[in-house]
């Protein structure tokens, strides 16, 4: 016997006691992962994304669209290296539950300007000149096991075709290499001559890369200038303040998700320390015969004291490895919806921290009392 | 024969409340080393907390107590703490074996506080197991055990670290006739084999009978002592 098994024998003493509270531990930590992975998710862009990108959209609104036109009215600016579109296409693979984002755009001038996101000369050929054609993220097609060749219907709910049907198809060209998870890209020339007529020419937002990043502001000025007067005026801005933006519409997610998390901590002090109070009241006599046999009153408390931290470290330990089993799932069908799905190693090493700071808050009280024990009034209580 | 205890005007005071209430008054007292001595007398009349005094389990209010040449009213609460690792083992009435620990745990439990090895710790816990009869049981938990066969690991716990004096309040006092006398007589072997002093808060006649020296207390004194050699009552009581 050793003073660890003496540890993991006082932790096992009431066995149910023990489990419900680590379960307990293990879910709070679960939900602490997966709740710091959609808070990244919601500002990883702005860190992540080049700082030469501006995105342009309707002054009116984020739904609104703006005509085609203005893509070769921008392009014409000197400030304005490269510009691209896209559009929020919808619509599911099969069943409504398999959505995943799926835009139409130019083939070039996306690869262009998403320079990050990875594509053979070969697929971006393919999908260049074949008008139906399509290109899926690698966790896209890994995930329904799409083939080059293969086609892809899919159903809509925002743009009919024009001849009235929802439903259209495309056929893979291929795919590209992007890092956020699930999404497909459809070739705009063909989206802009089957959809309906009211969806014709337009398009949801514009992204530019600018000539010289250190005067995007007075880009921005002139892409907004350009438009001011027109019908569809603009609202430009870089790439990190749109996706904050975006974020934003949803409500402050960071603030949301550290709410929920305080709430759930908040109870699970209450319940732990709950426990380790009742665990602790259970074993005044045991403590004093510790005492008796020549424990010091500080081996007490640093006993009593470690098995609160082992149980809160392991529950914690426990749901951080059941979330980050669970992440590469949740990134295949989360990921296109809100960004890249990612548990960092930053947030493990939190969710450790933060377990050992529990163990610590909730085993306070026992260890102390432990301390302050005395071996004859404890024993008398026997 | 040497003197292992000393007690010189010993007085304890407990504080409940508002009031302060003497327990023991001018204690004075010595046994030498190798005696059986119980302590009777009445509920309330001191004999627990002089025990605790005399293993360091708690200090006096007065008065100078000195076990195997250590002034225990002068030292700090973790000197004692590391002195009765070694010097004192304790015996219990309710055995007070931690029930998630096997025997032989039980057993080991003080030697974690040395500097012995793992396999050195389960050799001194599993001899001192067989030397209390239960060197079969050691795999066994509390629960798993009769009342007899508890007391005999709380003994084997006492001895494992081999102290010169055994302090036992009232270690019959939850144990039929028959296993009482069969833990007395185990006492008695562990004065005879080993040489262990043992003092024994008892209310038993029998368990008394099996001391050397019987001293009674009365009211936070002692009232009068009973043994083969005395036969007048010396101002300091020395025992045997």
């Amino acid at each position: 016997m050793n003073l660890l098994s003496l540890l993991g024998a006082n932790l096992l003493r009431k066995p149910t006691r023990t489990s419900l509270t680590f379960v307990s531990l293990a879910i709070a930590f679960l939900l602490f992962m997966l709740l710091q992975a959609i808070s990244d998710a919601f500002s990883g862009g702005v860190s992540l994304a080049g700082m030469d990108r501006i995105v342009i959209d309707s002054r009116y609104s984020m739904t609104d669209n703006l005509p085609l036109s203005h893509v070769q009215q921008i392009r014409s600016l000197d400030d304005v290296e490269q510009v691209t579109h896209m559009n929020w296409f919808g619509g599911y693979y099969r069943e409504p539950r398999n959505s995943f984002a799926t835009y139409p755009v130019d083939p070039v001038s996306y690869f262009d300007i998403f320079d990050e996101q990875i594509i053979s000369g070969e697929t971006l050929s393919r999908f260049r000149n074949i008008r139906i054609s399509a290109v899926a993220s690698e966790a896209l097609a890994a995930h329904y096991s799409w083939q080059p060749g293969d086609t892809i219907p899919i159903m809509q709910d925002i743009f009919p075709q024009e001849n009235g049907s929802w439903s259209w198809q495309f056929e893979l060209a291929g795919t590209f290499h992007y890092s956020g998870g699930q999404l497909l890209l459809i070739n705009y020339e063909y989206f802009n001559e089957a959809v309906a007529g009211w969806g014709k020419d337009q398009v949801g937002w514009l992204v530019g890369r600018v000539a010289d990043p250190p005067e995007v502001d007075a880009a921005i000025r002139k892409i907004d200038g350009l438009f001011e007067n027109s019908s569809d005026p603009t609202r430009s801005t870089t790439e990190d303040e749109y996706r904050r933006r975006f974020a934003s519409q949803l409500g402050d997610v960071g603030e949301i998700s550290s709410m929920i998390l305080m709430a759930v901590f908040f109870t699970i002090i209450l319940l732990t320390g709950n426990t380790a109070a009742q665990a602790f009241a259970e074993r005044v006599p045991e403590l004093a015969v510790m005492k008796t046999l020549g424990f010091s009153d500080r081996a007490v408390a640093a006993l009593v004291l470690a098995e609160a931290i082992a149980l809160c470290v392991s529950g914690g330990i426990f749901g951080t490895g059941i979330a980050l089993l669970l992440e590469p799932g949740l990134n295949a069908n989360l990921g296109g919806m809100i960004g890249s799905f990612e548990m960092s190693g930053r947030s493990a090493a939190y969710a450790l921290v933060l377990a050992t700071l529990l163990g610590l808050v909730v085993g306070a009280y026992p260890a102390v009392s432990a301390m302050r024990l005395t071996i004859v009034d404890a024993l008398r209580e026997r | 024969m040497s003197e292992l205890i000393r007690c010189t005007n010993v007085c304890k005071d407990y504080v409940r409340g508002a009031e302060s209430i003497r327990v023991l008054r001018n204690v004075d007292l010595s046994v030498a080393v190798g005696t059986i001595v119980a302590l009777m007398g009445p509920s309330g009349s001191g004999k627990t907390t002089l025990l605790n005094l005399i293993g360091g389990l708690d200090a006096p209010t007065s008065g100078e107590i000195e076990v195997d040449g250590l002034r225990l009213d002068s030292v700090s609460a973790r000197h004692l703490a590391r002195w009765r690792v070694r010097s004192v083992g304790f015996v219990f009435q309710f055995y007070n074996l931690l029930p998630v620990l096997t025997a032989q745990g039980n057993v080991e439990l003080p030697l974690l506080l040395t500097d012995l090895s793992r396999s050195e710790r389960k050799r001194n816990a599993a001899l001192a197991l067989d030397i209390v009869g239960l060197g079969d049981r050691g795999r066994h938990k509390p629960g798993e055990l009769s009342g007899g066969q508890q007391q005999r690991v709380a003994i084997a716990r006492a001895l494992v670290s081999d102290p010169r004096l055994l302090v036992c309040d009232e270690p019959t006092g939850d144990l039929d006739r028959q296993t009482a006398d069969e833990i007395l007589e185990l006492l008695q072997t562990l004065h005879r084999d080993l040489g262990k002093t043992i003092v024994m808060v008892t209310h038993d006649p029998k368990a008394a009978d099996h001391a050397m020296v019987t001293l009674h207390m009365d009211k936070g004194k002692l009232a009068s002592q009973d043994d083969q050699a005395a036969s007048a009552l010396p101002s300091a009581r020395t025992v045997a």
